[in-house]
């Protein structure tokens, strides 16, 4: 079926997921590359998705895998949205400016 | 063999560029290595026989949301060495994290296997004659149409979310009012006049059209915009 083990597309998949995590983390003063990461860490579930589908034969996983993309590409769009207004708005894009709203 | 080859190829040059997205000094180069690593992930999707979720990822990743992202990053004037100061501090505690995840994951992975019954579990199998576009519409348009739906419905409050956002109403637009314009009559604008033959406008003086009222000074431009012209 699938030319690879699934194993391999699980590692991949999880190192790619850890990546985007660590780069929460490592930037976490820049939003446009947070969301970035975001976008890593949801590719890493499609992967998983995809590879899962290939490995079992069966089709629903790659129908969750283009709802899974749907929703990132909203999320990418609103994300980036509120990032320029928030640039308007302040003239900066760091993350520890945004404390208007604490409590 | 070759399609091994071709996978280890292409996850070693999805992985490096992930890696390349989180510490790339400059945002743009960060993007560029984002939309490498949709390729390759695509071309991982291929190997999987996904074919339609890979031309899709390229389409909308690459195509859409690559592009959006990097529109934002030139838009903004945002001086991002500033923005990386502190990459040191936090690199111990995110490799930290990173790390816990990693090993966890791999302890899951390690010792996890499929139930014994798990092809019978199946809930459309592949069937190998028919290409993977066409089976997944078939299964798209009648059991996932509800989901369908929906994800149609999350792209649409997007859309106008976005718009919503990021529209504005610059005072220096001229926008069309259509009351004052399907208000006017001729006699408001137009003037009969008796012109000797041989007088010019020096002689005649230049009409202005009537200034009606003093209009606030914040929508002065609409009168200018809609002066004389028509």
């Amino acid at each position: 079926m699938m030319a690879v083990g699934l194993g391999h597309y699980l590692a991949v998949s999880a190192i790619l997921l850890v990546l985007g995590i660590f780069g929460i983390f490592l930037n976490r003063k820049n939003v446009i590359v947070i969301l970035m990461s975001i976008e890593l860490i949801l590719l890493a579930v499609n992967v998983n998705l995809v590879a899962f589908s290939g490995a079992l034969g069966d089709l629903v996983g790659q129908i969750m895998a283009m709802f899974v993309l749907t929703v990132a590409a909203a999320e990418a769009a609103i994300g980036l949205a509120i990032v320029v207004v928030y640039f308007r708005n302040r003239g900066s894009i760091a993350v520890d400016d945004v404390n208007l709203m604490k409590g | 063999m070759i399609a091994a080859l071709a996978f280890y190829l292409f996850a070693a040059i999805l992985l490096v560029s992930a890696v390349m997205v989180v510490t790339a000094r400059n945002p743009v180069h960060a993007v560029l290595f984002l939309i490498l690593a949709f390729f390759n992930a695509s071309a991982l999707f291929l190997l999987a026989g996904a074919e339609f979720l890979a031309m899709i990822l390229v389409i909308v990743y690459v195509g859409a949301v690559a592009v959006l992202f990097l529109f934002v990053v030139m838009m903004l004037d945002v001086n991002f060495s500033q923005l990386r100061e502190g990459f040191q501090r936090y690199a111990p505690i995110g490799a930290a994290v990173g790390l816990v995840l990693l090993v966890e994951l791999a302890l899951v992975l390690g010792g996890w296997k499929f139930a014994p019954g798990a092809a019978s579990l199946r809930m459309a199998p592949i069937d190998p004659a028919v290409d993977n576009t066409r089976q997944l519409g078939q299964l798209l348009y009648t059991d996932y149409v509800l989901l369908f739906q929906a994800a149609g419905l999350v792209l649409l409050v997007a859309m106008i979310g976005a718009i919503v956002l990021t529209l504005r109403d610059r005072q220096t637009s001229r926008h069309q009012v259509i009351a004052r314009q399907v208000a006017r009559h001729p006699h408001e604008t137009l003037v009969m006049m008796e012109v000797k033959t041989g007088a010019g406008v020096a002689e005649l003086g230049i009409l202005r059209p009537p200034v009606d009222e003093p209009e606030p000074a914040g929508d002065a431009h609409e009168s200018h915009g809609h002066g004389g012209g028509h």
